[in-house]
């Protein structure tokens, strides 16, 4: 893989700037709002939905950069910038991407 | 700077955004609502008073663009501060946003320092905002200040045609000297008060109140049709209600307020003096000194009212006006030919 999962740097900044039990809780959110976000893509792509694939993979792309999820954001600020009627969305890689950030955010919460 | 805290309203329609924005702004001291897209942000602002905006660009059923143009058509939150924090691609968006009127632009992931400065600098400057309008109030109708806030603080003059009217209350000196100190406050208040109404009642403002004496303006800044009439109507109306004042100091056996009222219309110079963060909407010219040369003149010829030939030209209804012909006043080369009413 040419660039990490998780930059684990700016989770403890978070934790450091907003206190652990915060980001916590944010980080959990964000798992459990991650597969909604997912769906919405799936979504959109089925219906041809520009606005609804650009504005989901912008929050996606958001909230990655909250936690350092750095391949997370780099997929999806590609998906935000490149309209669904101009390229085949990489939505199969994102749902790759999204299992490997869940795994190693998991891990970074537990540490 | 002043650290009272604000009321800040953010807007983003993402869950993990909106937590952490808002711990953010609540670690700031500040008190936080929040909505999860522009339409429910516009409900918001209209049933509830905000000191800040924090808006985001990427919404569902409305925008963040959509939100920068509503509230800049709407007189009541034009003026609203409103930080735009996102994360949108590309640098012609976000010019985009501070050409709609966003008063600065934060990337996210929002970083705390930035944002402090940020907030703290823009309610800072909405506060300076709100207490020149305030102060403004003091001095002229809500309509005229509303309308002085709406072109701006600039500080700077421009050649207008107006009414000035000068008045003052007789020997006031003398009457002050029979009365204690609360008894004089209290009848300059009332005095005031009641000029006050006449004035503004009449479009005009009170641009200056020293002791007994007062300057208002009429056709500055907001025009009026016929700024002579309505400034003779005001000394007009104040006569009748100074009247009424003295029928209840009668039956108090206190001596009767007399009040003499000098008017003249002609160019001014009128504007904004002072600095950015004090400014008195005054006017200067040659207009003014005429109108505060016949206030004194009224003494000497023994009238309340005295206006010259231009605020006469202008009443609806001149035919019971008299003149004072080759008026000599401090100041002025010529002599001018005055007008009471017969």
């Amino acid at each position: 893989m040419t660039q990490d999962i998780v930059n684990t740097a700016t989770y403890t900044e978070l934790c450091e700037a907003m206190g652990a039990d915060f980001a916590a809780e944010l980080l959990d959110t964000f798992l459990s709002e991650g597969p909604t976000m997912l769906e919405t893509l799936k979504t959109a792509v089925a219906k041809e939905d520009a606005d609804a694939y650009r504005r989901a993979a912008h929050s996606m792309k958001s909230n990655a950069e909250i936690f350092g999820a750095t391949a997370l954001a780099n997929l999806s600020r590609q998906m935000e910038l490149t309209s669904l009627s101009d390229a085949p969305s990489p939505i199969g890689e994102l749902e790759t991407t999204w299992s490997d950030t869940e795994t190693a955010l998991k891990a970074l919460c537990d540490e | 700077m002043n650290d009272a805290p604000g009321h800040v309203l953010i807007v983003d329609d993402n869950k993990v955004n909106r937590l952490l924005l808002t711990r953010n702004v609540e670690m700031l001291g500040h008190r936080v609502s929040v909505a999860e897209n522009g339409r429910i942000a516009m409900d918001m602002l209209a049933a509830d008073r905000f000191d800040i905006l924090l808006l985001d660009i990427e919404m569902p059923e409305m925008d963040g663009f959509e939100v920068l143009e509503a509230i800049k058509c709407m007189p009541t939150l034009r003026h609203l501060p409103v930080i735009v924090t996102s994360s949108v691609e590309g640098l012609d968006n976000v010019v985009r946003c501070i050409e709609l009127g966003a008063e600065d632009y934060i990337p996210k992931p929002v970083n705390k320092v930035l944002l402090k400065a940020r907030v703290g600098a823009s309610l800072e400057r909405k506060r300076l905002q709100d207490e020149q309008k305030e102060l403004l109030n003091r001095f002229a109708t809500e309509e005229v200040a509303d309308q002085l806030t709406e072109s701006g603080f600039a500080i700077g003059g421009e050649r207008r045609i107006a009414t000035v009217l000068f008045c003052d209350i007789r020997d006031f000196t003398a009457i002050s000297e029979t009365m204690t100190p609360e008894a004089t406050i209290d009848l300059i208040n009332t005095y005031y008060t009641l000029m006050f109404d006449a004035v503004s009642s009449q479009g005009g403002i009170i641009s200056l109140m020293v002791g007994d004496g007062l300057m208002a303006l009429f056709g500055a800044p907001n025009a009026l049709e016929n700024s002579a009439q309505c400034g003779v109507s005001a000394a007009q109306d104040m006569l009748a209600m100074t009247a009424a004042l003295n029928e209840e100091r009668a039956m108090l056996s206190e001596v009767p307020l007399r009040i003499g009222f000098g008017i003249a219309t002609g160019e001014v110079v009128a504007g904004y003096a002072g600095t950015q963060h004090r400014a008195t909407y005054t006017c200067i010219g040659k207009t003014v000194n005429l109108a505060a040369r016949l206030e004194a003149h009224t003494k000497v010829a023994g009238c309340e009212i005295l206006f010259d030939q231009t605020t006469r030209a202008g009443l609806r209804d001149n035919s019971k006006t008299s003149e004072i012909a080759d008026v000599r006043l401090k100041g002025f080369a010529d002599t001018v030919n005055a007008f009471t009413f017969a």
